[in-house]
């Protein structure tokens, strides 16, 4: 913007915007800290007056605590782990000239645009039912006695389900991302004797460094908050609870309000701890 | 030692063929530039010898070894490519290192080659930059740089200065000449430029269409050009090519002159003609001129000094000494 009127201007018109976004994220946040003071039982009573802090207390030391933030951890670092991992394979391939690319494109990027409600109860009913998913099928197929996805391996099922969801977009980020790598760096590379293990290690990875950042940081903002994939499958059983599901439950079935809100404001601050370690650890590779 | 000998190597892309089979030795210690038009296959030669490309058909020898199946890193060649194709995220120390710790010299010996190229290239002070932060001769200079350090049998150059501004480009033509001279290692550079091919080559190939139209000297491309191609793309400006009735005259389907070997006057001549755009060099003028019947615009290259002016009547007498005749299939006739 050059000139003073223009910038005014600019102030003038964003203004709208800028309000309602802050109101948008200010007024449920007053909301919650609020709340977070009271002892508030909507079908117990209503508002029983302050609380003081007796509701965070109450949460933390409640036994599903700890466990939900680790389930949290786990299946964050998991999916995570897995998505960019094989998202940085799938890239590599997918970069490689072949027939039928575009098309091949297209089927990777979909599993994206299914909703999570509907592509967890899609693994839940016709991969990991143990009596007739295809799962089931296949491990009868070799002899062995099918697996109890949701209730034996409760987390892993989650993860993977998950990590289905996110590895298109995880792949997306990357396969763009490796497309700009200059070949003749690959050739130059390849002149100076690096095979194709350290060409990757050296040449590819380093380039892609800032593509993961970006994938780690905004899968993260969205995984800390998955529900649906759990809501539909485990319902919370078998050390599926993540905070976000806690907090659920205490609002909507235990109908506790205040409660609740306390695990919101321990959900803000586990999400801001783990923002800055994030950007501790992978942020300088956005400078430059 | 770095004598390359392609014997019939050819190279199709599907059914398209680049790059007919073709035999080429370049001598141990020779600069030999690849220049020709672009899309003239020349880059795909290069390529070919350093083994990017895979060749369709024939053999390549280095140093008197079969080198047609070696991969690219064991044929002890060394390439800079026109991208620079520097490592971004490494310092340019890094960046000079890298072939050698891919090769596992010892790190003190890596030290010493490190310095050494530096000291030669002045990068001394750059060392610890990264490639972004340098400006368009330093990354070439890092580049060449990474390719001195592997004492390479031999150095290939893909259009290496293309990237540069013209005041730069002369800068590191002088020193990429200046390196051969020290190294006396065999250099084969590509260029779509004839003026660089002249001024650093020993020997040029010229290439078209994937064929070689002629191999030589600078001076010999220029005084004894084989066929009507190399004489038009040999000589800055071009030579003036004439067809038609003074063709017929020589006994040939085509005349050539240097606008250097024309002489210009205003009162009387062979050929007269009427001057158009005048380009001023200060040294030199070049006259575009037109109204020459079988070659329109023709140049002439005169004194800087000459004062003609757009629309004057000139003459214009070859000096037939220096004249290049051509037969109907373009080739040279003596």
């Amino acid at each position: 913007m050059a000139t003073q009127h223009s910038r005014s201007a600019a102030r003038l018109m964003m203004a709208p915007a800028v309000v309602l976004l802050l109101g948008w994220m200010l007024v449920p946040l007053t909301m919650t800290v609020y709340f977070s003071f009271k002892k508030y039982l909507p079908l117990r009573g209503g508002d029983l007056g302050w609380a003081g802090f007796d509701n965070y207390v109450r949460f933390v030391t409640s036994s599903a605590f700890w466990p939900s933030v680790m389930t949290t951890l786990i299946i964050v670092g998991g999916v995570l782990a897995i998505t960019v991992i094989l998202g940085i394979g799938l890239a590599i391939l997918l970069n490689q000239p072949m027939w039928g690319q575009g098309m091949v494109r297209i089927l990777v990027i979909a599993p994206f645009f299914v909703m999570p409600t509907v592509s967890a109860l899609v693994w839940k009913n016709m991969f990991m039912d143990p009596n007739y998913g295809l799962l089931a099928h296949l491990w009868e197929f070799f002899g062995a006695t099918p697996v109890q996805w949701l209730s034996q391996a409760s987390l892993t099922s989650i993860v993977i389900i998950v990590s289905w969801q996110w590895l298109p977009f995880a792949t997306l980020i990357l396969l763009t991302a490796i497309q700009s790598l200059d070949r003749e760096q690959l050739e130059a590379a390849e002149m100076d004797g690096a095979p194709a293990s350290k060409r990757f290690a050296f040449i590819t990875l380093p380039h892609l460094g800032r593509a993961i950042t970006v994938v780690i940081l905004i899968q993260t903002i969205f995984l800390l908050s998955i529900f649906a994939e759990i809501y539909v499958t485990t319902g919370g059983a078998f050390g599926t609870k993540t905070l976000t599901y806690l907090i659920f439950q205490r609002v909507l079935e235990s109908q506790n309000v205040g409660l609740g809100s306390a695990g919101g404001v321990y959900a803000i601050i586990l999400a801001n701890i783990v923002a800055i370690f994030l950007m501790r650890i992978v942020g300088k590779n956005l400078d430059a | 030692m770095g004598q390359i000998k392609l014997n019939q190597v050819s190279k199709s892309f599907g059914d398209v063929e680049v790059i007919p089979p073709l035999d080429l030795t370049i001598e141990d210690g020779e600069f030999t530039v690849f220049v020709g038009p672009s899309g003239c296959g020349k880059s795909t030669l290069l390529r070919l010898i350093a083994g990017l490309e895979d060749i369709t058909s024939g053999h390549i020898e280095i140093d008197g070894a079969d080198a047609t199946n070696v991969p690219p890193a064991k044929r002890g060649l060394a390439m800079v490519f026109q991208s620079y194709a520097l490592y971004p995220h490494m310092s340019v120390r890094k960046n000079i290192a890298f072939p050698m710790r891919m090769a596992g010299v010892p790190a003190d010996e890596q030290e010493r080659r490190i310095n050494a190229a530096a000291k030669a290239l002045n990068l001394t002070d750059y060392l610890d930059r990264r490639p972004g932060q340098l400006s368009g001769g330093q990354r070439q200079r890092v580049a060449i740089g990474r390719a001195i350090v592997r004492e390479p049998s031999a150095f290939l150059f893909d259009e290496p200065l293309s990237n540069l501004d013209a005041a730069l480009r002369v800068g590191m033509r002088m020193e990429i000449s200046e390196l051969h001279k020290k190294l006396a290692t065999t250099m084969v550079y590509v260029t779509h430029d004839q003026v660089e091919a002249m001024t650093m080559a020993d020997r040029i190939v010229v290439l078209r269409a994937g064929f070689i139209e002629q191999i030589g000297s600078p001076l010999e491309l220029y005084h004894k050009p084989c066929n009507e191609f190399v004489a038009g793309f040999i000589g800055s400006p071009k030579m003036n090519l004439i067809k038609g009735a003074e063709a017929d005259q020589h006994g040939v389907a085509t005349i050539g002159i240097r606008p250097e070997h024309l002489d210009v006057s205003s009162t009387d001549g062979a050929w007269k003609a009427t001057v158009g755009i005048a380009e001023h060099l200060g040294s030199d003028t070049f006259l575009h001129i037109h109204g020459m019947e079988g070659c329109d615009p023709m140049t002439a290259r005169v004194d800087g000094e000459l004062p003609v002016k757009h629309g004057d009547t000139i003459y214009l007498t070859p000096q037939l000494d220096k004249l290049h005749k051509f037969d109907a299939q373009g080739l040279r006739v003596d």
